[in-house]
């Protein structure tokens, strides 16, 4: 079967991969860019895992034809840090207590920045709505959302909200 | 020649050993992999010419197997092997049989029938996770429908289709004597016979699946050194690595399992059915294999918390000291046995809850149905007859008129309290958490109840006695049936089944209770007499007693009515059904037969 060449900009990076007619995005990122952090949950676009964010919009990655990234950019959680220096969400996570198995992780961490990155002062409703594609089944949401305000908080230069607080 | 010196005064400043971390919240140590996406899961793994491995999956909950035809599938682009039944070298295994538990009752694959739906009968192994499955769809199975059973009590009536040769009552055998799991404690008849009140009630849970977000997978290859690699998402790896070895036929050294990140489990991912499939891939291949779950087979074949049906009969005096309570359980095992028999046993042990209560029995079954094998979920064999019981309390607090948190505190078991499978109750706090609960709730609670002590009153000569037991003339606890002797063989044919709290008498077509949790306020409930039970689907004169009145568990007593709209005059109790099945002799509680042990 004749492959597809495709190339797209991932994590800032320029990806150039030939591609099965029909693969989805999560399994060429997967298998053929090697990026390793959106997971594959469900392959039926229920459970949020496998959540990217292309040209900035979240994007279920396991219903995407990997075919349509062409020319575009994907950003996944393997992007989110700079070297060593954690993004503000990923900080608040940890402080927060908001991954056990991190199996979610990654596609809750990329829903939240989809949110901060336009929204930087939103409402626990709205932080609620723009997880709300995620499933979590360790965790609890709870201290998600918790997470994803403070880290909110902390971008706009505020101190980061205690555990409990909101 | 010298000893060498250590120089750990290099490291001295790295831990101070002050453990003393409760109350203090601490950073996972494996957080840091989870928010950058790097937590290596088993399909983190990458393998170059990685195969895919699929498995052929009964439409039926019960059907014998006539053929199978895998030549279409064999060609068919990219597959490699179609496997069945007779590639698996050691195809029958139970769980527990690594600690010499229960009888090997399940093969990995399906041969001469299959028992539940979505039983594997087949696998293709292809190039693409794509190509296995068009593949899949190719295999041919011709089925010979059988009739199934999907209710515990169904399973164990008579006539029913028996599922397994392997256990052909459909019951698991506990101790090499009983079709069930006994506990006896006391005299619960005698008990029943003093108390002002009996209150009994039916209390049906649903299996739940455990569903993690990661769903049950494992990639098994060859190894340079004769051995198979296995990354596996295993809650059990020695127990998966041991039951591969013997599904397998290798020896257990040869096999190198990888595992310790689970993307979720909560006891989903204990069943060891993923690791032995995928190795037997890599074995048959020599190549990488995978092989993972999909969401649907992780919903419909990936073993759930088991159904578990409770009745619970207690007999309560009228200050609420509870003097009797009898259990009869039904635990659905599905299919296959795994590890449903130990949660009975781990049940039992809790009965009769944290409460001192002098006279407790229980007959707990471990039932075979054609529903999906159960397995572990976090505190199984615990969860529902805990929710079971906390729930009568509640039954009983109304009935006897009193504040439910004042009857627990009542009946709470304190330090020194003999339990009913004979320990004595140690750092017992229920009370304490009786009090502190009532406090955050602003429940009021006596000054009485709010001075107790799970400390003070507990272990007196009275609390700490162990009643004597009877037993019969074999050794047997408690009832036996007519005619049945202990027995662990596999019996070739099906012995019948008397459905429990019948005394023999067969109820015929006994309703299926409810599946889908629809509270039919008949049947679940305060059983206060005629005027609930009039309309109750099981009426008592379908299964008269065997033996005559002088039998009866407990006379006739008045109850006073709970409901907001009671009946003008309360009716005389009646047990709408007795407990035991067992023999019963005339003069005799249904509960003891033979003689006395001292």
């Amino acid at each position: 079967m004749a492959k597809t060449p495709v190339t797209f900009t991932l994590n800032d990076t320029e990806a150039a991969l030939f591609v099965d007619p029909g693969a989805s995005l999560v399994d060429v990122l997967r298998r053929g860019a090697g990026d390793l952090t959106p997971k594959q949950g469900c392959a039926q676009g229920t459970c949020g895992a496998c959540t990217v964010l292309i040209d900035g919009v979240p994007h279920l990655s396991c219903l995407t034809l990997a075919e349509t990234v062409q020319g575009r950019r994907v950003d996944t959680a393997g992007g989110l840090a700079d070297g060593p220096a954690l993004h503000p969400l990923q900080r608040a996570f940890i402080d927060g207590f908001a991954a056990q198995c991190g199996f979610c992780t990654s596609g809750m961490l990329m829903a939240a920045k989809a949110l901060l990155d336009h929204n930087a002062n939103p409402t626990r409703d709205e932080v609620i709505e723009a997880i709300s594609g995620n499933l979590c089944r360790c965790t609890g949401y709870e201290p998600i959302v918790d997470a994803i305000l403070s880290a909110a908080a902390q971008m706009r230069g505020q101190p980061a909200l205690q555990q409990g607080a909101l | 020649m010298s000893s060498i010196e250590f120089r750990k005064d290099l490291f001295a400043d790295e831990r101070d050993d002050n453990l003393k971390e409760i109350g203090k919240p601490t950073i996972r140590q494996d957080i840091l992999g989870h928010v950058t996406g790097r937590t290596p899961y088993y399909d983190d793994h990458l393998f170059d010419g990685l195969l895919h491995m699929r498995a052929v999956r009964s439409p039926h909950h019960h059907a014998e197997i006539r053929s199978i035809d895998t030549a279409a599938a064999e060609t068919m682009p990219g597959v490699r092997r179609v496997l069945t039944a007779k590639d698996v070298p050691h195809n029958l295994n139970t769980l527990l049989s690594l600690i010499n538990f229960g009888r090997d009752d399940e093969p990995l694959c399906a041969d001469d029938k299959v028992r539940y739906l979505g039983e594997t009968v087949a696998w293709v192994i292809a190039d693409t996770e794509r190509q296995a499955r068009d593949a899949v769809a190719k295999v041919r199975v011709d089925y010979s429908v059988l009739p199934h059973v999907l209710d515990v009590e169904e399973a164990i009536a008579p006539g029913a289709p028996v599922i397994n040769d392997i256990y052909p009552n459909n019951t698991f055998d506990y101790h090499q004597k009983y079709d069930h799991q006994k506990l006896r404690f006391g005299d619960v008849n005698a008990g029943f016979a003093k108390a002002d009140h009996i209150i009994e009630a039916e209390y049906q849970m649903s299996p739940i699946e455990q569903a993690p977000i990661e769903t049950c997978g494992a990639i098994a290859a060859p190894e340079t050194n004769d051995r198979f690699v296995c990354h596996t998402n295993t809650q059990a790896l020695f127990f998966s690595l041991g039951t591969t070895a013997k599904l397998l036929g290798i020896a257990s050294s040869r096999l190198h399992f990888i595992g310790g990140t689970a993307g979720g489990g909560f006891g989903g991912k204990v069943d060891s059915i993923v690791e032995p499939t995928a190795v037997l891939g890599a074995m048959v291949t020599g190549k990488p294999v995978k092989f993972a779950w999909d969401r649907y087979e992780e919903m419909q074949v990936g073993a759930p918390r088991g159904g578990e049906r409770w009745r619970i009969k207690d007999g309560v005096m009228a200050d609420g000291r509870i003097v009797a309570r009898e259990f009869t359980g039904f635990f659905d095992s599905g299919a296959y046995m795994r590890l449903s028999p130990y949660a009975i046993i781990k049940a039992t042990g809790h009965l009769p809850g944290p409460y001192a209560i002098p006279n407790v029995a229980s007959n707990v079954y471990c039932c075979i149905t054609n529903r999906t094998p159960a397995t572990a979920m976090r505190g199984f064999g615990i969860t529902a007859v805990d929710f079971s019981i906390e729930c009568h309390m509640d039954r009983v607090a109304e009935a006897v008129g009193m504040n439910p948190v004042e009857l627990r505190i009542l009946n709470a078991y304190r330090d020194g309290d003999m339990k009913a499978h004979r320990r004595k109750a140690k750092n017992t706090a229920l009370i304490e958490c009786c009090q502190v609960a009532a406090g955050k709730a602003s429940w009021p609670i006596s000054a009485d109840a709010a001075a107790q002590s799970s400390r003070v009153g507990g272990g007196t000569p009275e609390r700490v006695a162990i009643p004597e037991t009877s037993v019969d003339e074999d050794g047997r606890i408690g009832e036996r049936r007519q005619g049945r002797v202990a027995d662990t063989s596999p019996s070739k044919t099906p012995t019948g089944r008397v459905a429990a709290g019948t005394h023999r008498e067969a109820v015929a077509g006994a309703p299926v209770q409810n599946p889908d949790m629809q509270i039919d306020a008949d049947r679940i409930g305060h059983k206060m007499g005629a005027t609930t039970s009039a309309a109750a689907p099981v009426a008592p004169q379908a299964a008269p007693p065997a033996a005559g009145p002088s039998a009866q568990p407990a006379p006739p007593q008045p109850v006073a009515p709970a409901e907001p709209t009671p009946p003008a005059s309360p009716a005389p109790y009646a047990p709408a059904e007795k407990f035991s099945r067992g023999v019963r002799r005339p003069g005799s509680s249904p509960f003891t037969s033979g003689f006395r042990r001292r």
